[in-house]
């Protein structure tokens, strides 16, 4: 059982989470209906509604650094089904957000999906599949995952070998420029 | 029929070819305009509203700001993860604040608000079912199907306000007005482990193995689907759940636009069956079955 210390409360990290979420959180009564519809549970280390009590209770550390954060698909079963409606899934992106601006990065491989696969899209304007599975694979190193999907996709030519870049890829590389400029 | 500006997504040049190829032909055989969007980017998808939602609405209004100088104010996709990511763009830019910052971003700003639908949405309140039913000439009568429509299809109902939302019915009634007999399937929008599949395979063997099984119990001669991802995860994928999970799958995955153009009579070159990884031709051979039994009974 974890022990949480709740003299501890950062009560600037609920309020953070609150304002850049736009959610209020307080009207969370833990019912439970967003981690029994969750189908992500089974791989989750804290369950989405325990997220929800921990920002509750201010524990920025516990939910930075949980798993579950990089681990939600956003397929808003809990947004959906929740009686307060407070878009869970939004409160789950905007601590994804938090975790990755305070370098807690607790599913590498997650991180390294989602980083290849922008890089991609900055570099030509649309996101190119092999090229972005090849800078997965390297920077991972996981090389024998997805190892399997080489005949079905090579023998039904699943994949475009060469990237759709556009005339316009400038314009989407400044897109990436401008918002790391203003971070 | 009005025109209704087109975005394919990144995945309809690669992956899921055969789903913006079966799509076109599709909505040109329902009378359908698609109007192209000239030098189209991505919209982001998953991986840029995870990073930071002002860099996701930016990635998609790119978009949008030219379906408006194409002098057009609808996009249609047939991709739910654009239709999700372009929607959300749209509802966020009509607070002030949120689209000065995401048109900051921008070489060229979008200023009026572009309303972007799923092609199964336009199809199924655009297309009258009369005209599907007259110009249906190979029916999928005998043909069990389960509709399969992926998490964000419907949700969250407040943004998507298409269908229902845990019982979504748009591609049970195209299929049933094909002639197929649509099994009850409980699983419609259950998510199938959507990118996962690259991060953490373990994730979609096992989500994804569930929708086949419960497809299975049912008896369900095929999958319709509506969605990229969830058609990679469950055909593409198949031979890998079945390896992790010891199971023997077999169950071809369809688009729903291919079945629906195989049943409007459209040639088999534009609905490319042969992209499709588990082998679909158990399918066509029972229907080809079936009708023989019924010309000789």
């Amino acid at each position: 059982m974890n022990i949480i210390d709740l003299t501890a409360a950062d009560c600037d990290f609920q309020a953070e989470v609150a304002s850049r979420s736009g959610q209020d959180l307080k009207t969370c009564y833990q019912c439970g209906n967003c981690t029994a519809g969750c189908p992500y549970t089974f791989a989750y280390d804290v369950p989405v509604s325990q997220i929800m009590r921990l920002i509750q209770a201010g524990q920025r550390e516990t939910v930075l650094n949980s798993k579950s954060l990089w681990l939600c698909a956003s397929c808003q079963s809990c947004t959906t089904r929740c009686p307060n409606s407070i878009d869970v899934a939004k409160v789950m992106d905007v601590c994804r957000h938090m975790a990755r601006e305070n370098g807690c990065v607790s599913e590498r491989t997650s991180k390294l999906f989602t980083d290849a696969f922008l890089q991609s899209v900055e570099k030509h304007g649309r996101a190119f599949e092999l090229g972005l599975m090849a800078t997965y694979t390297m920077k991972s190193g996981r090389f024998f995952d997805n190892i399997a999907l080489g005949p079905p996709a090579l023998l039904h030519n699943k994949l475009s070998l060469k990237p759709h870049s556009i005339q316009g890829k400038e314009q989407v590389a400044r897109i990436f420029e401008r918002f790391r400029k203003g971070e | 029929m009005a025109k209704i500006a087109y975005y394919p997504g990144c995945s309809g040049q690669s992956t899921s070819l055969e789903y913006d190829l079966s799509t076109r032909a599709v909505c040109r055989a329902l009378g359908i305009e698609l109007v192209d969007i000239e030098d189209w980017s991505c919209c982001g998808s998953t991986p840029a509203h995870t990073v930071n939602h002002v860099l996701s609405a930016a990635l998609s209004a790119r978009n949008l700001a030219l379906v408006e100088q194409q002098g057009m104010d609808t996009v249609t996709t047939p991709c739910p993860s654009c239709l999700s990511n372009l929607r959300t763009a749209a509802h966020k830019m009509e607070d002030a604040s949120f689209r000065d910052q995401a048109n900051a971003l921008l070489d060229t700003p979008c200023t009026t608000k572009i309303e972007t639908l799923s092609v199964l949405q336009v199809i199924a309140e655009q297309v009258d079912a009369e005209t599907i039913r007259a110009k249906v000439v190979r029916p999928l009568t005998g043909l069990k199907v389960a509709c399969y429509y992926g998490c964000i299809m419907n949700r969250p109902p407040a943004l998507m306000q298409f269908d229902n939302h845990e019982n979504p019915m748009a591609m049970d009634k195209l299929m049933g007005l094909l002639g197929a007999e649509v099994v009850p399937y409980p699983l419609k929008v259950e998510c199938c482990g959507a990118s996962f599949g690259v991060p953490r395979v373990d994730i979609v063997t096992r989500l994804a193995g569930k929708l086949l099984d419960a497809g299975r119990d049912l008896d369900a001669d095929a999958f319709v689907t509506a969605c990229p991802l969830c058609q990679m995860n469950l055909d593409m994928r198949q031979g890998q759940i079945n390896t992790a999970l010891k199971e023997n799958f077999r169950i071809p995955i369809f688009y729903y636009t291919q079945l629906l153009g195989y049943a409007l009579g459209i040639d088999d070159k534009e609905l490319k069956f042969n992209k499709l990884c588990v082998n679909p031709r158990p399918v066509f051979k029972k229907l080809s079955e079936l009708k023989e039994a019924a010309q000789a009974g």
